[in-house]
């Protein structure tokens, strides 16, 4: 009698023969009926074919409201539901948006995220990395816990984030309602901080951003950075040794520039998602993103894209979209300008 | 430098607990200032032995002594050593300077003194022209001589050298053998390199040290290796073609094979041996035994004849010239040229 994986492998070969099978016979067919110029196509003109699903759907969702942003963002007094506007003006939107204190306060909020979290992450994705990869037993066990994080939904890590920072000087009676952070605090002696509850300071707040933002962004780069450690031949490791390298210059002169595509990589790619935040300020403040501090006022942690959601949630009134619409082609030229020095200076910098 | 092994062992144990003895109880002396191969069969442990000299790998037992000093707990960096590997291991992101100059960016050196320190290592191997190039843009014999030069900048006191050749072709090989044999002699530093191509360890070393199995054959300069194999193994490993093994007898002096046919003298004891004899030590010679000869080609100056001696088919090259015009070949094996050894433990007679 004939295994079960066998009978599975003569399905899949069968399968593989007749779609083999049928293309050559469409071919012939072509040629049968004088149709040989189908399949004499060039190439390029075949794959742009082949793209054409996907070229439809970026058409409608992403090349069309980018045209279109940028249009609305040249209107005055333009009315989404009737689509018509007053007139059109140059740079009048913009003008209000930069002159606009809550933007400046979005821009600032942004700029902490992007400068102090991105440098961090990467530095400590790199470390971590090279630190399980010196692990030998259980390997794949520690891997897995650190690739965790990335399979896991923001809002939910955002959420379980604000869990662990809440809690406040008052709550102190009551040690249920403390988060981990303020237990710990309270364990070493310390008074409980109002990290992100009412009390809280404009530094306490971005630090726990800060932190989840490091720490959500940490999965990812830890498993660029490892196979790209793991994919160093191991015998520049054994000379740099009998050159008489120590560890941190191995680090820094073997070990960075090898994998210095991968990190360039994940440098672009997480500036440029740092200027997005947006989910993570409201998994841990909320839908606002402004702590209300009673009689002092407020803490405004409102990121660009926030200011742009804010904007949209105004569509109804004349004109607000256009704002929007600045606001987030100012975001588009920002990243645009820093993605395009980054390449610049990749460009000497990496070596691939 | 004079290197030394003691009873160096090496045992790799696999997932399953098998041992193997990569390198097995190697006692040997290196001299001070020589060219040394270490030769022998793929596995038979002669890699393994240079990177314990390196100290990339760690003995089992036994210790290596450079000089007066035991080395054996030394870390790689700390043994004075310059290691060429097999591939290069070249820093693709570095140029050639700075590939050349890494090994004295971790000394306490001035900048200056490094740079003078490359452009005279660079003129001694010869590539002082492609010093701004990245190793990508050389060719492999160039690459080559970049290793050598990074492993030689920091003034080692050995030198080690992991198949040199291995990744050449044909024509650089040939090159590169002088030019390793030329500054080992400009810069008298003990120098020892593993092959597994016989050619390559003869026409360069001045000493060579034959392995199989991890344990050590012979130790010889290269033509009295050949000449005076003291087993089998070494014998049969050296030379090309391959030397014919025969059994025979000696009786009385006489050493015969198959139904009694004279082919030389001896002074070994009566018994049966196992017979050795290279092709190049046959001659054409009116009184000798009439061979059938099966096949004979013609390469060039000289010329390869096959023929059956008893049961075992024997390949002998002699001088294209004194074959000629003969109807009949008669040949005889030149005196003193039989290797005989005991047919138990393939150890030399006499």
């Amino acid at each position: 009698m004939k295994k079960a994986r066998d009978r599975i492998r003569d399905f899949f070969w069968r399968i593989r023969n007749t779609v083999h099978l049928s293309a050559v016979r469409t071919d012939e067919f072509f040629h049968r009926h004088k149709l040989g110029f189908v399949t004499r196509w060039p190439h390029w003109l075949k794959a742009i074919f082949y793209m054409l699903p996907a070229l439809t759907m970026l058409s409608i969702f992403t090349f069309y409201p980018i045209f279109n942003s940028f249009m609305i963002s040249f209107y005055t007094g333009y009315n989404i539901q009737t689509g018509e506007f007053d007139n059109y003006t140059f740079l009048g939107n913009y003008a209000t948006v930069i002159k606009h204190a809550n933007f400046l306060q979005a821009l600032r909020n942004t700029g902490i995220i992007v400068f102090i979290s991105v440098p961090i992450t990467i530095l400590l994705g790199l470390m971590i990395a090279i630190a399980l990869n010196a692990i030998k037993p259980l390997k794949g066990f520690y891997q897995t816990i650190f690739f965790l994080p990335y399979v896991t939904n923001t809002i939910a890590i955002g959420l379980v984030f604000a869990f662990m920072f809440s809690g406040n000087a008052d709550t102190i009676q009551n040690p249920v309602g403390l988060g981990l952070a303020n237990q710990i605090i309270t364990w070493f002696g310390g008074n409980p901080i109002p990290w992100i509850a009412s009390g809280a300071t404009y530094w306490s707040a971005m630090s726990v951003i800060l932190i989840y933002s490091v720490w959500n962004g940490l999965a990812f780069k830890i498993i660029v950075f490892l196979s790209g450690i793991q994919g160093i031949d191991k015998q520049y490791y054994q000379a740099a040794q009998i050159d008489g390298a120590n560890r941190m210059r191995t680090f820094s002169r073997i070990t960075v520039p090898l994998i210095s595509p991968m990190i360039f990589y994940i440098l672009i790619t997480s500036v440029i998602g740092s200027f997005k935040t947006y989910s993570s300020v409201v998994a841990i403040i909320d839908a606002t993103g402004v702590i209300p501090t009673g009689a002092n006022g407020s803490i405004n942690l409102k990121t660009i894209v926030f200011y742009i959601y804010d904007y949209i949630g105004l569509a109804a009134l004349d004109g607000m979209m256009s704002l929007a619409s600045a606001a987030a082609i100012i975001l588009f030229g920002i990243i645009l300008v820093f993605t395009v020095v980054q390449l610049q200076v990749g460009k000497r910098r990496v070596h691939y | 430098m004079e290197i030394r092994l003691d009873q160096l062992t090496k045992v790799f144990t696999d997932k399953n607990g098998k041992e193997t003895r990569a390198v097995d109880n190697l006692s040997i002396t290196i001299p001070s200032g020589k060219l040394v191969g270490l030769l022998g069969p793929s596995g038979c442990g002669k890699s393994t032995t240079l990177y314990m000299i390196a100290g990339l790998l760690k003995p089992s037992g036994g210790k290596i002594y450079f000089g007066d000093d035991d080395v054996t707990r030394l870390a790689p960096e700390k043994r004075g050593i310059g290691l060429v590997f097999q591939n290069y291991a070249l820093y693709p992101h570095m140029t050639v300077r700075q590939n050349i100059m890494f090994p004295l960016e971790n000394l306490d050196i001035k900048r200056s003194e490094a740079l003078g320190l490359v452009d005279e290592i660079a003129k001694l191997v010869n590539i002082f022209d492609q010093l701004d190039k990245k190793p990508a843009q050389l060719s492999g014999g160039q690459q080559q001589r970049v290793a050598i030069a990074r492993a030689l900048v920091k003034k080692p006191r050995v030198l080690l050298l992991d198949e040199p050749l291995s990744n050449l072709d044909a024509r650089l090989r040939l090159q590169t053998r002088e030019e390793i044999k030329r500054i080992q002699r400009e810069t008298g530093i003990t120098t020892i390199f593993v092959t597994h191509d016989q050619e390559e360890a003869m026409s360069i070393s001045d000493q060579m040290v034959v392995l199989d199995f991890g344990v050590e054959q012979q130790m010889d300069a290269p033509q009295t290796m050949y000449n005076r194999p003291t087993n089998l193994f070494v014998a049969k490993f050296l030379g090309n073609p391959p030397i014919n093994i025969l059994n025979g007898s000696v009786k009385d002096g006489a050493i015969l094979i198959g139904d009694g046919m004279k082919i030389g003298s001896t002074k070994a004891p009566n018994g049966d041996y196992v017979m050795g004899i290279r092709p190049e030590d046959f001659q054409f010679r009116p009184e000798g035994f009439e061979v059938d000869a099966a096949d004979i080609e013609h390469i060039g100056r000289d010329t390869l004849i096959r023929f059956m001696m008893g049961d075992k088919s024997v390949r002998a090259l002699v001088d294209s010239d004194s074959v000629l015009n003969h109807d009949t070949i008669r040949l005889s094996v030149k005196p003193g040229k039989i290797h005989l050894f005991d047919k138990v433990t393939g150890n030399v007679v006499l």
